[in-house]
């Protein structure tokens, strides 16, 4: 499988990086075929401009749910007629819900993480001098953006954007007498969605054919940077699964504008009784968690791939169980098309379905158990370089770890029926995948800023504030979170005022908005450092955190073939950190790591776990 | 006030940010003026990352200190016993587990901080290691999967031993009614197609269905404590979830389909409230509303503790305050109770 890569070394691009051709301000930066470029447009659009939007929408709900009723001008200011006075409507405390969880999971953790990284590195680190098609790449980031344009017109139709919850079950969001964000919002949230898939598969089918296809001489699958393994299983479930959530968003259009009852039956709402008949919700259920649930791994395989490279170069140390780590990245995906189920323990399908999924479900926190375990390991006896990348990677685990034990109870069929649906739940989604994924995101992005943009780095000071504020403050929302849910309050709900039983929670709901509060402006500061060391960042050397992968060997200058001269060989897996000959002396003398790039010296033995 | 207090603690995070930045700052001003972590860096964040660890467990006991009391209380329902347990079991795992990995994790970022010059032992692999963490969480994992199996099992077999009651719950934007079987305990047959506004007839029965004429339609759930009950669940619009905290049982409502869901109740509302721990979550929460009442504010009337049932997916605008209270009697209460209502017959009688 190693050899016979030769492509791209030789032939076809033979040509690039020598000479550049003519390239207009148009071609460098708009419609761009360079996958670096595609990959700072999706990070700037994905993850800096919807998450913004994302997460700023979340404080304002955590306003309310903390101080519900009360008026503040900045619901005013920037929800106009949906804040008379100030105070928050119920319609739209819903659409923020709903429009935030859709950003978040869609367009920040899926677009955002994947798209960037994937975009990336995949070349880099593999030895390509790019995608293997720059069009299909660019046409993909485009669909993206016309996508997220369209999410944030919804946000300004008349009648309110889509406000069924993320997972837009119907009949709510079939049925624009049901609720006013189910009219013209819901339209345009299923049309942006259909994009965006269309979107994520050109992408994924990219990734896939890339991986497999253009490796360089020498890089087989076995000495392939984990990120790599990650991005591409991660490409894989996406091909997998997101056409079932276009076939069940495409059915949910039709029940919609054309009278179909797919989902819909005996339906009596506003006085009179509806025309449709013989169609199940619990199928839109089905079909929506067939992608919803590898979509949670869709978002976290890739952070977990980052966090295993950051991890290593920064302990100087190989990551621990190599093939372990491919062999849990495997089986997570495996396992994770068919689990879809636990999310529908109560929804009225057959009991026995149950069973079987909690039997599936429970299986898979045994390959997250070995990862997490490995990842502990790698620190171990390690030479710790403490970077803000290296920090969020280590706090990565930590909420990984927190956030997937809480799911041995969801997960499991009985204990699910009495904190379904309620705080608890979200407190389990945001630390295992959101917190997590986010952690991901950080990590990658102050360890490959670099690679970004030219050699310049960002400013390590303003990264660890950004880091320790964020860390504590993701901890004291979502920690508490938990006792909210198990005190029985559902989610989703405008306030809790209306049940005197939840009362006393009220100081609860205070004390995690403040720390929401702190946390979005901690964010602040990793934004103005994102974009102040873009332009000012200091320079560092061409391999910064000396790491032995590919992408470091490319030119610093960004130039169209990555590298300038003949594509690098590989001759070792991605980890020989701090190894050393049968003396106790490192292979290469006063050097702790050994580039893929460095032959095997004489009598070395090639030590690939 | 709350805004000044949020100005306050803004100001107050800002000026922490810029002193953390400079403090960040001195500790590197005889180093080299880069941008990758030095010993310096290395040894702070060291250091913070065992104060983190710290900080987890001072959380997660300042949780439990103060907030344990605000959970549910003790199960009302037969198969709620059997729920919390396995429930505290799971718990007890999880906080071992996250305790011990909490630790090993930050203690070795703080152990193991870079200096120059040490060097870190090249360990890639260790298959009996990888083995015990394999093992480990398989065997404690077939332990929960099948005590919880066990448990589904047995919650989620709605049949008809011990004669249960037969009770409908049906949901509709924004409120729920339940239905009774009546004198037969047997639920006339029902289709949104047949509802009659006009005749009050909301749930739309079966007019013609004899087992439908003493069916009892209500806003109040009484059940007798100690009898079975099965429920069964309609939705007419959206979806909607039948949620009893309390009883530790949910289900969705679910427009074309009926969905069921069983449980005995075992503890009537009075004994309820003679519980010590809902005694003092009422004197707790009638604190509260007695400030706000000071301040003239809503939701200030005292509270006495009732069941209640809510609803648990989204289902629109007013899904925040779809609920029904439910009382649960000994059986000679519920019976007079269920004597002062009218039938369906009856009700259709009037409205002719």
């Amino acid at each position: 499988m190693s050899a016979g890569h030769e492509h791209g070394d030789d032939h076809a691009h033979d040509d690039h990086g020598h000479h550049h051709h003519k390239e207009t301000f148009v071609t460098k930066y708009i419609f761009s075929q360079d996958h670096k470029m595609i990959a700072k447009q999706y990070l700037i659009t994905g993850v800096l401009a919807m998450g913004f939007i994302g997460i700023a929408m979340s404080l304002m709900f955590r306003m309310q749910l903390a101080w519900p009723g009360e008026s503040f001008g900045i619901f005013e200011t920037l929800l106009g007629k949906w804040a008379p006075e100030g105070v928050m409507d119920a319609d739209i405390y819903l659409s923020l819900v709903t429009i935030h969880g859709t950003i978040m999971v869609f367009f920040v953790l899926t677009a955002g993480l994947s798209g960037t990284f994937s975009n990336l590195l995949i070349p880099l680190q593999i030895g390509a001098r790019d995608m293997a098609s720059g069009f299909l790449n660019m046409v993909s980031y485009w669909l993206f953006f016309i996508s997220s344009v369209i999410m944030v017109c919804s946000l300004f139709v008349e009648a309110g954007p889509a406000s069924a919850g993320w997972t837009v079950y119907p009949p709510l969001s079939a049925l624009p007498m049901a609720q006013s964000g189910s009219g013209m919002g819901m339209t345009l949230w299923l049309v942006s969605m259909a994009i965006f898939i269309a979107s994520s598969l050109l992408g994924s089918l990219n990734y896939i054919v890339t991986v497999l296809n253009l490796r360089t001489k020498g890089m087989s699958m076995t000495r392939l940077p984990l990120t790599i393994w990650a991005f591409f299983v991660t490409a894989v479930i996406g091909v997998i699964s997101f056409p079932v959530l276009l076939s069940a968003a495409l059915l949910l259009i039709m029940d919609r504008s054309f009278g179909t009852s797919f989902f819909l039956s005996d339906i009596f709402i506003q006085g009179e009784v509806l025309h449709y008949q013989g169609g199940s919700p619990v199928l839109y259920e089905h079909l929506f968690w067939f992608l919803g649930h590898p979509e949670v791994y869709i978002v976290i395989l890739p952070a977990m791939g980052i966090v295993s490279e950051v991890m290593a170069v920064n302990s100087r140390k190989p990551i621990f169980g190599y093939r372990a780590m491919i062999a849990s990245i495997l089986a997570i995906a495996f396992l994770s098309t068919i689990v879809w189920g636990h999310h529908m323990f109560i929804s009225g399908m057959n009991p026995f379905l149950g069973s079987v999924f909690t039997f599936t479900t429970l299986l898979i926190a045994i390959p997250s158990a070995v990862k997490a375990f490995n990842w502990i390991t790698t620190l171990w006896k390690g030479n710790l370089q403490l970077n803000p990348g290296m920090l969020f990677s280590i706090a990565m685990v930590s909420t990984f770890i927190t956030g997937g034990l809480t799911g041995i109870i969801l997960g499991d069929s009985a204990l699910d029926i009495n904190v379904h649906d309620t705080y608890f739940v979200v407190a389990h989604f945001h630390l295992v995948m959101g917190i997590s994924a986010l952690y991901g995101v950080f990590a990658g992005v102050y360890h490959w800023f670099p690679k970004m943009f030219e050699g310049k780095m960002m400013n390590k000071n303003l990264g660890y504030v950004h880091f320790w504020v964020t860390a504590v403050c993701a901890y004291g929302v979502f920690f508490p979170m938990h006792f909210v849910g198990m005190a029985g309050v559902p989610r989703r709900y405008y306030q809790n005022t209306d049940f005197p039983m939840f009362d006393e929670l009220t100081d609860v709901q205070v004390l995690m908005t403040v720390f929401a509060l702190i946390a979005g402006a901690a964010q602040l500061v990793f934004l103005y450092n994102f974009i102040h060391s873009m332009f000012y960042g200091k320079k560092g050397p061409k391999n910064p955190w000396k790491a032995t992968t590919l992408e470091w060997t490319a030119e610093v200058k960004h130039i169209h073939g990555n590298w300038d001269g003949p594509i690098p060989h590989v001759h070792r897996w991605a980890y020989d950190y701090s190894k050393v000959d049968e003396n106790g002396e490192y292979i290469i003398p006063g050097q702790d790591f050994v580039p893929q790039t460095v032959p095997l010296k004489e009598g070395e033995e090639e030590l690939q776990h | 006030m709350t805004t000044l207090l949020i100005f306050i603690v803004l100001v107050l995070v800002a000026i922490a940010v810029w002193q953390m930045t400079k403090i960040f700052e001195l500790s590197q001003l005889r180093t080299e003026n880069s941008e990758i972590a030095n010993d310096s860096d290395n040894k702070y964040n060291g250091y913070l990352l065992f104060a983190f660890m710290v900080f987890t467990y001072l959380i997660t006991i300042f949780c439990f200190w103060k907030y344990t009391k605000f959970l549910l209380p003790d199960a009302a329902s037969a198969h709620g016993e059997e729920y919390d347990f396995l429930m505290l079991v799971s718990f007890v795992i999880i906080f071992i587990v996250q305790f011990i990995t909490q630790f090993l994790l930050h203690y070795f970022g703080y152990k193991y901080s870079g200096k120059e010059g040490q060097k870190a032992l090249f360990y890639a692999d260790n298959d009996r290691l990888e083995f015990i963490w394999t093992i480990i969480p398989v065997i404690v994992l077939a332990g929960l999967i099948l005590w919880g199996l066990y448990s589904w099992t047995e919650i989620m077999d709605v049949n008809d031993e011990d004669d249960p009651m037969m009770i409908e719950l049906y949901a509709q934007q924004f409120n729920w009614t339940a239905r009774y079987g009546g004198e037969d305990n047997v639920l006339g047959g029902a289709n949104v197609r047949m509802i009659d506004i006009d005749k009050a007839n909301v749930l739309g029965l079966d007019e013609s269905d004899a087992y439908a004429a003493d069916d009892v339609v209500v806003k109040e759930l009484h059940l007798p404590v100690g009898r079975k009950v099965n429920f069964k669940m309609r939705s007419q619009d959206v979806l909607h979830s039948a949620y009893f905290p309390h009883f530790r049982a949910q289900m969705n409502c679910v427009p074309g389909m009926t969905t069921e869901f069983s449980f005995t109740p075992i503890k009537t509302t009075a004994e309820m409230r003679q519980d010590p721990d809902v005694v003092d979550k009422v004197k707790r929460t009638n604190k509260i509303r007695a400030k706000r009442a000071m301040n003239g504010e809503d939701n200030s009337e005292p509270w006495e503790f009732d069941y209640v049932l809510l609803c648990n997916k989204i289902c629109g605008k007013s899904h925040y305050n779809m609920q029904m209270k439910i009382i649960v009697e000994t059986q000679e209460e519920y019976d007079a109770w269920m004597k002062s209502q009218q039938t369906f017959g009856q009700t259709m009688a009037g409205a002719q």
